[in-house]
């Protein structure tokens, strides 16, 4: 059941990608170009996510659990620290210089082109460099 | 640069991405982080790990099916190669990218999320600027 919900809810995601057209990394850097030939789209495909989302986020917040039942963990929303930040910023970097962030990459492996392995190849290997940094070591 | 997107297209698509994570919240109480997901399929320490490959897959199945569509790659592969691992070290020591934090954080009214996200977005525009110096007229 729960792997059912879960792949209905990545097709969804999977059509949202492709229907927004983040799946081509132009659009992406066409957005983040605010000096240059601005594409303000990916701000709408942003709020249309969020505004859908929020609902959902809501209800299972006050319920602490999910509509069926199952146990839903307090997220932390306010810690600020050195980790959220840096982290943060160095994962901009590597967006900007290839106009890809981690969902579209996924979808771009479809393309059986080169340049996506070594894209996603790469995330894999920058998660695993990650580990090996204290706070996330301890985070587990 | 860029195609030239329909607004509908822009909007219907995002909220199509807003779907899918408040259908894997309400019903499976799991957040569609897609970092997170990866992630912790690579680390294969967490448990319970067939719904996120089924997610994975159902992330994949739109484009199996239909086409990816029009792919510009905006970078040679040595700068796709740094761009990962820098994607991957930051989503991981950050805990989230653009759908963790992004969507799913925003949404939960997150501070945090929100700070994130305002980072990520301020320092990609800033190496965008940085990386097309000179080539604006």
């Amino acid at each position: 059941m729960t792997a059912a919900v879960a792949f209905v809810a990545g097709v969804l995601f999977g059509a949202g990608l492709l229907l927004s057209r983040m799946t081509n990394p132009a659009n992406v850097i066409a957005f983040l170009d605010v000096n240059g030939a601005w594409r303000p789209a990916l701000a709408l495909t942003m709020v249309g996510a969020i505004a859908v989302a929020l609902p959902a986020f809501t209800i299972v917040r006050a319920r602490g659990a999910s509509l069926l039942g199952r146990a839903v963990a307090a997220i932390d929303r306010t810690r600020i620290d050195w980790p959220l930040l840096v982290g943060s910023a160095v994962f901009g970097i590597g967006w900007g210089l290839s106009g890809i962030c981690p969902g579209p990459g996924l979808v771009l492996l479809t393309s059986a082109d080169p340049r996506a392995f070594v894209f996603i190849g790469s995330v894999a290997v920058g998660a695993y460099a990650a580990a090996l940094v204290p706070s996330v070591k301890n985070r587990g | 640069m860029g195609e030239t997107i329909p607004l509908g297209h822009s909007l219907a698509g995002g909220a199509l991405i807003g779907a899918g994570a408040a259908v894997l919240l309400l019903l499976d109480g799991q957040i569609a982080g897609v970092s997170g997901i990866f992630n912790r399929i690579l680390h294969r320490t967490f448990g319970d790990q067939l719904w996120r490959i089924a997610f994975l897959a159902g992330l994949f199945l739109p484009a199996l099916a239909l086409g990816v569509g029009i792919i510009d790659w905006q970078a040679p592969p040595w700068q796709l190669a740094v761009a990962g691992v820098l994607v991957g070290f930051g989503t991981r020591l950050g805990s989230g990218c653009t759908s963790g934090h992004g969507v799913c954080g925003i949404a939960n009214l997150s501070l945090r999320s929100l700070v994130a996200t305002v980072t990520f977005i301020a320092i990609g525009i800033l190496t965008v600027e940085l990386t097309h110096w000179g080539s604006h007229a």
